[in-house]
């Protein structure tokens, strides 16, 4: 089934095209990764996705409900768009946790005011997704007094508290040292092995290869070349992604 | 007119001193933050209505202020000015002081960064919720500085309300100091400012600390 339905995508700030007929689909249990140079629109894409922009034109949605359509030339979003919101979480490059909060009332509020969900239950398998992420030491720590390693583990159990049919990472581990980055994409990893739904955006390319079940090359707004992970990285087809990757084998 | 019936008597004004400090307070801090929010707002009418009334309160005098809401409305309709003269103090000073502190809950604002909304925004906050749990605790932590700086000018403004002749501490100080030609209400009045203020300052640097938990 599909969870995520994206097609002909369109969005332009002023004049800049940065999304030109984007269509993507992404089923239960998949592992999606995009990867592209930086301005191709990746990470637009998933903010579109998540509802932190509004498309120009084309088609979003969540387990065969539509979140918008066009009428009379103008996007016309749904009314009621947390319904959609309940659907997904996102893992930012920059965390966004919030300052004030403990790691467990950063993971543990939203749950709870949001989706008026019991707060000990809540709670209880906050703690236990914490001791999954090697965490729980942490659990009364503020985020200023983690690492930038913990701190995006805690950001993806917020996410996962939420308990979303699928997850969005942008750039999970852009703003992360090499050290620190093994840490996160250990927990991504175990996370695909347990069938979450993910799409990736990343700079990581053997971790893309090594975890995806598809990988999308875009450039310049497009999708240029997607396909499963031994295909596209070992039997390059486009010029332009081979041009791409191989900055990468250089290193 | 000996020291002590001096301070006694300035002591009575000091009444009439503490309710114009923590009345303007009382109405200044929230009608701040309605301002500060106006001055945000999407519809343009409005955000250029907030920001010119701002500039003009924090543009004419204070002492002017004073002057205007106590007597305007004789001038303008005829209504004869109250006896008591608390009311129009407390006006004036809660409006003029609403427009700094709106300023200061602007900079506040503006300091939080673009993520903490979107992160809200995605765990499905509400507008209200992502303010009242996510966005003000932190402008607040931000703002404490610069509030209590101008708390600390709000306890020395007080004495504008001679103005208008209010009998706080300050006016009646004046009156001492010319019935008697003496210059020693003036430094009785300077004592009871600065020990007001260190009082004032004790208290907020003890909600700094209190606020400072977390590190951003």
């Amino acid at each position: 089934m599909n969870i995520l339905k994206m097609s002909k995508v369109q969005k332009s700030f002023g004049r800049n095209h940065v999304l030109k007929d984007i269509s993507l689909e992404v089923n239960k249990g998949e592992v999606v990764s995009i990867i592209g140079p930086s301005g191709s629109g990746k990470s637009t894409l998933l903010r579109c996705a998540t509802l932190l922009e509004t498309m120009d034109g084309g088609t979003l949605s969540y387990m065969g409900d539509n979140v918008c359509e066009l009428k009379n030339g103008k996007m016309e979003y749904a009314k009621n768009l947390n319904k959609f919101r309940k659907c997904f979480g996102l893992v930012f490059q920059s965390f966004n946790l919030f300052p004030h909060w403990s790691v467990v009332k950063n993971v543990t509020d939203a749950p709870i005011s949001v989706l008026k969900r019991d707060p000990e239950e809540v709670k209880a398998e906050a703690m236990e997704l914490l001791r999954k992420m090697g965490l729980e030491d942490k659990a009364e720590a503020y985020p200023s007094q983690l690492s930038g390693g913990q701190k995006q583990r805690v950001s993806i159990v917020r996410a996962l508290a939420m308990k979303p049919e699928i997850l969005f990472f942008d750039e999970p581990t852009s703003a992360l040292d090499p050290e620190l980055t093994g840490e996160v994409l250990k927990v991504i990893k175990q996370l695909a092995e347990e069938s979450m739904t993910m799409v990736i955006v990343t700079h990581e390319m053997s971790f893309a290869r090594a975890v995806s079940d598809r990988v999308i090359f875009m450039d310049g707004g497009v999708i240029v070349e997607q396909g499963r992970p031994e295909d596209l990285f070992g039997d390059t087809k486009e010029d332009r992604t081979k041009q791409f990757l191989q900055h990468y084998q250089n290193l | 007119m000996d020291l002590m019936t001096m301070i006694m008597k300035m002591g009575d004004g000091l009444g009439k001193t503490c309710a114009i400090f923590f009345l303007t307070l009382l109405f200044s801090l929230p009608l701040g933050m309605i301002i500060a929010l106006l001055g945000k707002c999407k519809i343009k009418v409005i955000s250029s209505v907030t920001r010119f009334c701002i500039s003009v309160l924090r543009g004419t005098p204070l002492m002017l202020q004073l002057i205007a809401v106590t007597y305007g409305p004789y001038y303008l309709f005829e209504v004869s000015v109250s006896r008591n003269k608390l009311i129009p103090v407390v006006v004036a000073f809660s409006i003029n002081y609403a427009a700094y502190f709106a300023e200061i809950y602007r900079s506040g604002i503006e300091s939080i960064p673009q993520g903490q909304y979107e992160a809200a925004q995605v765990l499905g906050y509400s507008k209200a919720q992502t303010f009242m749990k996510i966005i003000l605790p932190q402008v607040i932590r931000v703002i404490l500085p610069s509030a209590t700086n101008e708390i600390v000018t709000l306890v020395k403004d007080t004495s504008m309300a001679f103005t208008v002749s209010y009998q706080e501490m300050f006016t009646i100080g004046k009156e001492i100091a010319n019935s008697q030609t003496s210059f020693v209400p003036f430094i009785v009045a300077g004592v009871f400012y600065y020990v007001f203020n260190a009082i004032v300052s004790f208290i907020m640097s003890k909600v700094e600390k209190a606020m400072s938990y977390y590190s951003i």
